[in-house]
């Protein structure tokens, strides 16, 4: 440690981090804009310069940015200097010469980083008396407005876009006092992280162009700690509402899992809650009715005479499974997943539990110096991994940037001497992904042989593995590349999934990461899996699909409850179809009609995330718990509220024991061995600070005492929260609460997201009190048994294509699919096969294939691609237009025709 | 006085200034330094006659060019990079151009001794836009010493390889900035680096890297051939060797002449230049290009090395005086310059961002006559902060030397000014005399 002097004060703090963010560790109030916790620093904007000292006798000092400075032990600094106070004084004067006084107006006023900033610093009165320039804005697609008369040029956006995720299409333009950032030419901004620009902006150039529609200020939103539901990974996110309605994704952060970013599905995809066909009213038969009689009607099927199975689902929460498993009982319990899903993630957690191995997060990911992707198109199936395993490709890098006197957090400096190099990055899919460009080495196979690729890693590691035969000399090149860049590492993780619906990349996945752990205890090894609670549904324990329907078509079951769970999105159209026309009574609770409500005999509307409290596990294994946002109108509400309703109803003898959230939780907790703990996740709801409870509305919320005024001029009671220890009012403790209660970040003087910086223990480290979440699983094993079954080599077949399934960021989960920004950029269905089928067959441009795969014909737009595997054929499933089948199988080729024009007028959509 | 004035650098300029072809350069010894060095002579021995020659930057800011060297590793690995700043635009600075047009090969042997002493392996011209007879000249020279075997693979026989590519930038005074001449040459934004890393360290493509100017590199041949003691004779001060001086402004003869470090200002006016215009009187000078404080009358004799500048509160530069008479308007002269920086700025950093825009914009509400007396505090301001190390480079500072130096020698102007709501040497339009 060094101990340094802040204004003659000694302060003891870790050596080498920047005096930017040592300051605002230690509770310094200091300006910056263009350094950011997670894009480190690069001297652009001067605003948080401190005068620096030679040693106690030098009173003159001289003016140093700190967040250039690396901190080292004896050094004297002063924030209150004044002449440090003067310059950042002037620093915002100059950028205020060319910044419109349109606060009052302004979108980002209120939580605008500028704003706090230029009051921080006490300047307030103009001196320029000249014109500002002025810009021309862009058309940037659904997602993000552009105002770039509000620009204050601190390089961050085109740093986090293009530096940070990736991004191709957003840059910097002009120079002098004319800098432009935005595209070379007007359209929709094409990388997946797109939405995180309006958080990086620190104000109002890149806003959230859905909040913009029905735009809320920030003190007025009504907001609760939410987790996404959109993937596996449970990124955590702040959502904001008003009047009854949700009207803002954004991130909460999280040491550990999403640290300061989301993706674009995570943050658009919330429109599924205020889509106009939410299911708002019960319904028995084809009547609408009110809840309470739709769940007389359940409690009255579910008397005597009434064989009852209950199928639960991955994107319901952990309270709602285990709810609905008591009432049917466990034995009738049924996961809502396909076999094959089912026992690929029972699969994985048998890896991660019994293995030596444990489970990556995504800083783990971030912060790795060699990454191996076995399988999975990250951007598409994770696409916050994505993002990590990005950041990850500078890690190898930097021992030696350090050695020549670079620190980590020089970011400039750190990439202009790694350059274009890429580091110890590896990917293996079958399609080529968005994230090669960030790797060393990519290998294409159809998954099988990504298998074999993966086991011929493990083997030149592991001696008990065997031998792959019949690799290329190239491809034996990579894998020995490979194999040498992990067993270097300090770091090495190792990513793979069950988006491929392939066991043999998992095996091999945790073979290597098994072997490398013999030799370094630091490897980590990282699964992802389809949906946000897949990992919870499948720690609960349950029967799979399959049996349940089996169970219906034997007669051992005549009604059935299913709950947020679609199964035509889980089995075939054929088969759901038989299987709920012989149920004589089909009980679906669900937010959005679906193909299973269709058939349902009773729909009880459910709340969605926003609309819900609950706990869910993530891929890592991490149960994560999200607060209901706003108490939903109609007869929307938890799932497991309304079980427990019904457990009144027909005075179930466990259920009805259980009167809210916390004792429903409790009872999961002890019933549920591979859960144990979740009770213990947040808080109980009877949590106060200083009798306390944490509101979920700022305290400047405004308007309160009209926004009803109109039905009755009496302010009505704020609704009572009695499943956790908030509020939803303004009234409450104004400090920071338990991390997992973070409703919005605020402190005072710091009303942009930045604030954050007061939430953690050490900037850009965990939250205050540690980050959320528990882990339910870690690894036991030390020795485990390597898988040594090697698959064999894939084989095409005549007049057949191995169909697998594609995944995409937009369109390919069900909720956030039906988020009506997201629309115009779910991709139309299609079916990829490789350029060597193409010829084999015959098959001009434009045209259709029609194949027939489990007895149904399918006819799709063709795509060709020169590295898919001869034989093998891609279709995305999930997206509209393409129902359910058991991916992979053959499929038989039928005939190819040319396919109908489809005109698209690009216009109409911009001007919406 | 000196007895033999030796003009190494120039003396071999054809008197119609067109290039020197590679037969003409040999004929005068070119390439024998060259020679000298790959026929027996260690990097570190060249580095070492360098070094003990005392050669100080020609670019501007006086490094001492063996201690540059001496900071690329040696022993690091393939490729390292060898590159002329070529990219003479600081105003009122044409020395450089000289050199360019008229003896390119002197620069490529220069190039060639100084890649040798850092073991580089590629090598750059980057060289201003508007050169063109020098982009022609230069490009025809590297082709000349490629076909006689001074450039390439196993030069002279020696093993060393070297090649060596003219880049014309697009104009942008930026580019001058070492690390902005090497982003620019990456093909990226000219925006300036932060050091550490030391381009010796990790320079252009992330490589070690040494950017020399190209009257520095000009003078390796002569260093290596004659020796240090002979470069340190040459002089008339402690700083050693000649130095292109060159003169512009109102003088009666404008021009660049190769004279010993250390001439005073005087000489350079009164006998090179050959004093002011008739009628006209000097009122102070820009000693080293637009981004040096003003120097006035009372300096006329300061030794034009770099302590004395210095001494006098000035920089040397680019040894190239543009000088201010008193028919012209200093704020006019100054807004002028300011322009050019604020036009010039890279957009970077906010105070040269904003505040050289500001400052220009002051000034030419000041020059008419709409200026008021708080705006010389808000000039003051910026001179104050807009100084070293609170820029991200040296521009903002540069652009401030000529205005805080003028606010001090010509504060009566500035007031004037202010106060008669007019410039004084514009002429007065025909309704206010009347009035």
């Amino acid at each position: 440690m060094a101990i340094i002097f802040i204004d003659n004060k000694a302060y003891e703090v870790p050596p080498g981090r920047n005096m930017l963010e040592t300051c605002l560790t230690l509770g310094f109030d200091l300006p910056y804009f263009c350094w950011h916790p997670a894009l480190g620093s690069v001297g652009a904007c001067r605003q948080c310069a401190v005068k620096v000292y030679k040693d106690a006798d030098d009173k003159k000092g001289r003016l140093i940015m700190s967040c250039m400075e690396p901190v080292t032990d004896k050094q004297r600094i002063s924030i209150v200097d004044p002449e440090a106070k003067e310059f950042r004084e002037h620093v915002i004067e100059w950028l205020m010469t060319n910044h419109p006084h349109d606060c009052a107006v302004c979108d980002e006023g209120g939580s605008c980083h500028l704003q706090d900033m230029t009051v921080m610093t006490g300047h307030n009165y103009r001196r320029f008396q000249y014109k500002k320039r002025t810009h021309q804005n862009q058309y940037l697609g659904p997602f993000v407005n552009h105002e770039m008369n509000r620009c204050i040029q601190c390089y961050r956006c085109v740093r986090f876009y293009k530096d940070t995720a990736g991004g191709k299409d957003l840059d910097v333009f002009a120079s002098r006092g004319n800098v432009y950032f935005g595209r070379s030419e007007e359209g929709v901004l094409e990388n997946e992280f797109s939405g995180n620009l309006t958080e990086v902006c620190p104000t109002g150039v890149f806003t959230d162009k859905t909040l913009k529609e029905h735009y809320t200020r920030k003190w007025d939103l009504t907001m609760a700690p939410s987790v996404c539901h959109h993937c596996s990974l449970g990124c955590n996110t702040i959502a904001g509402e008003r009047y009854g309605e949700l009207r803002v994704i954004m991130n909460r952060y999280h040491g550990e899992v999403n640290g300061y970013f989301i993706c674009d599905r995570g943050r658009y995809g919330y429109q599924h809650v205020t889509a106009p066909d939410r299911i708002r009213k019960a319904q028995v038969g084809d009547k609408e009715t009110d809840r309470h009689h739709a769940l007389n009607e359940i409690a009255r099927v579910y008397g005597p005479g009434n064989k009852v199975i209950g199928i639960g689902s991955p994107r319901a929460s952990l309270q709602s499974n285990f709810a609905l498993k008591t009432l049917v009982g466990k034995d009738n319990f049924y996961h809502g997943v396909s076999d094959e899903e089912h026992r690929l993630t029972e699969f994985a957690i048998r890896i991660l539990k019994d293995g030596s191995v444990e489970a990556a997060t995504i800083k783990d990911v971030e912060h790795a110096d060699a990454v191996l992707v076995l399988g999975e198109d990250l951007t598409n199936t994770a696409p916050r991994m994505a993002l990590a395993v990005r950041q990850a490709g500078k890690q190898s890098f930097l021992p030696s940037i350090n050695k020549i006197g670079v620190p980590s957090w020089n970011d400039a400096a750190v990439r202009e001497v790694i350059q274009d190099k890429t580091g110890a990055i590896f990917i293996a899919t079958l399609e080529p992904t968005k994230l090669d460009d960030a790797a060393s080495d990519v290998y294409r196979g159809a998954p099988d042989d990504l298998g074999r690729f993966g086991q011929a890693i493990a083997h030149l590691m592991e001696e008990a593995i065997p031998e792959v035969s019949g690799l290329t000399a190239e491809t034996r090149d990579i894998v020995e590349r490979i194999a040498v860049a992990l067993l270097r590492a300090d770091r090495p993780v190792i990513i793979s999934g069950t988006s491929l619906a392939n066991q043999s990349v998992m095996k091999a996945a945790a073979n290597i990461a098994w072997a490398l752990h013999k030799k370094n205890s630091h490897a980590r090894l990282a699964f992802t899996f389809s949906e946000c609670n897949s990992m919870g549904l499948a720690l609960m324990g349950g029967r799979r699909l399959d049996a349940a329907f089996d169970a219906v078509r034997n007669g051992h079951a005549d009604t059935v409850i299913i709950m947020e769970n679609d199964l035509y999105r889980h089995s075939r159209k054929e088969l759901a179809d038989k299987i709920l026309s012989q149920c004589k009574n089909v009980i679906v609770f669900d937010c959005l009609p679906n193909g299973t409500t269709q058939k349902a005999s009773i729909v009880v509307p459910a709340g969605t995330f926003a609309e819900s409290d609950g706990t869910m596990v993530n891929n890592e294994g991490r149960a994560q718990r999200f607060f209901q946002v706003f108490e939903p109108a109609n007869d929307i509400q938890e799932s497991w509220r309304s079980i427990l309703n019904i457990g009144d109803l027909v005075s179930h003898p466990r259920l009805m024991k259980w009167k809210n959230f916390e004792e429903l939780t409790k009872a999961l907790a002890e019933e549920e061995p591979l859960l144990s703990g979740v009770d213990k996740v947040s808080p109980p709801a009877d949590f106060r600070v200083a009798g306390q409870r944490i509101p979920r509305e700022p305290h400047r919320y405004s308007g309160r005492t009209a926004m009803q005024a109109n039905i009755n001029v009496s302010e009505p009671k704020p609704p009572e929260d009695n499943d956790s220890g908030m509020s939803y009012t303004m009234e409450g403790y104004r400090g920071i609460p338990p991390s997992s209660m973070i409703p919005f970040f605020w402190s005072p003087g710091w009303n942009s997201v930045q604030s954050v910086n007061k939430y953690q223990q050490e900037v850009g480290g965990p939250l205050s009190g540690g980050d959320p979440g528990l882990r339910l699983i870690h690894c036991t094993n030390d020795s485990p048994k390597f898988f040594t079954d090697i698959p064999e080599q894939f084989k095409p077949m005549d007049g057949r294509l191995w169909l697998l399934p594609s995944h995409h960021i937009f369109g390919s989960d069900e909720l956030s699919a039906r988020s009506a920004v997201l629309q115009e950029r779910i991709p139309k269905a299609y079916l990829i096969i490789s350029e060597a089928s193409r010829v084999e067959m015959g098959i001009h441009e434009g045209e259709e294939l029609s194949f027939e795969v489990a007895g149904r014909t399918y006819s799709l737009p063709l795509k060709f691609s020169a590295t898919l595997p001869k034989g093998v054929a891609v279709m995305p499933m999930g997206i509209d237009g393409i129902p359910y089948v058991d991916l992979p199988s053959w499929a038989l080729v039928k005939e190819h025709h040319m396919a109908e024009v489809v005109t698209v007028d690009v216009n109409a959509k911009k001007n919406q | 006085m000196d007895t033999v004035m030796e003009k190494p650098l120039t003396e071999h300029i054809r008197p119609d200034g067109k290039p020197l072809s590679l037969k003409e350069y040999e004929a005068v010894g070119g390439y024998s330094a060259l020679r000298k060095v790959l026929g027996g002579m260690a990097p570190k021995d060249v580095q070492l006659v360098v070094k003990d020659s005392n050669l100080r930057g020609r670019g501007g800011a006086g490094f001492l060019t063996a201690l540059k060297w001496s900071f690329v590793p040696l022993d690091a690995p393939k490729p390292k990079y060898l590159i002329a700043n070529a990219d003479e635009m600081e105003p009122g600075t044409f020395k450089d151009r000289i050199l360019l047009e008229s003896t390119p090969h002197q620069l490529i042997e220069g190039m060639i001794l100084a890649a040798f002493a850092i073991q580089a392996s590629e090598s750059f011209v980057f060289l201003r836009w508007a050169y063109k007879v020098a982009a022609h000249a230069i490009e025809k020279a590297i082709h000349e010493a490629y076909d006689a075997g001074y450039l390439g693979n196993n030069i002279l026989k020696s093993g060393f390889d070297l090649d060596m590519h003219l880049h014309t930038g697009v104009g942008r005074y930026m580019c001058g900035e070492e690390t902005a001449l090497l982003n620019s040459l990456e093909g990226k934004r000219a925006t300036p680096r932060a050091k550490p890393p030391f381009p010796q360290i990790s320079g252009l493509f992330g490589r070690p890297t040494i950017v020399n100017n190209v009257e520095t590199l000009c003078n390796i041949p002569h260093i290596v051939n004659k020796g240090s003691d002979w470069f340190k004779r040459l002089s008339r001060t402690e700083d050693s060797g000649t130095k292109i001086y060159g003169v512009s402004g109102k003088v009666k003869r404008p021009g660049a002449w190769e004279l010993p470090m250390g001439v005073t200002m005087r000489e350079l006016i009164e006998e090179y230049a050959g004093g002011m215009q008739d009628g006209l009187r000097f009122r102070g000078a820009l000693p080293g290009g637009a981004s040096t404080d003003f120097l006035v009358e009372e300096h006329l004799d300061v030794r034009m090395d770099y302590a004395g500048v210095a001494a006098a509160g000035s920089r040397l530069g680019t040894g190239t005086l543009v000088v201010l008479d008193d028919h012209t308007c200093p704020v006019g002269f100054v807004k002028n310059l300011e322009h050019f920086f604020a036009q010039e700025s890279c957009g970077f950093c906010t105070p040269c961002r904003e505040g050289l825009p500001w400052v220009e914009k002051t000034l030419q509400s000041i020059e008419d006559g709409k200026g008021r007396e708080k705006d010389i505090d808000l000039l003051h301001m910026h001179t104050r902060y807009l100084g070293p190390g609170n820029t991200f480079c040296a521009l903002a500072p540069g652009a401030m030397e000529p205005l805080q130096s003028a606010l001090k020698y010509f504060k009566s102007d500035f007031d004037q000014h202010i106060h008669d709501h007019r410039c004084p040497y514009h002429a007065i339009p025909a309704t206010l005399e009347h009035a």
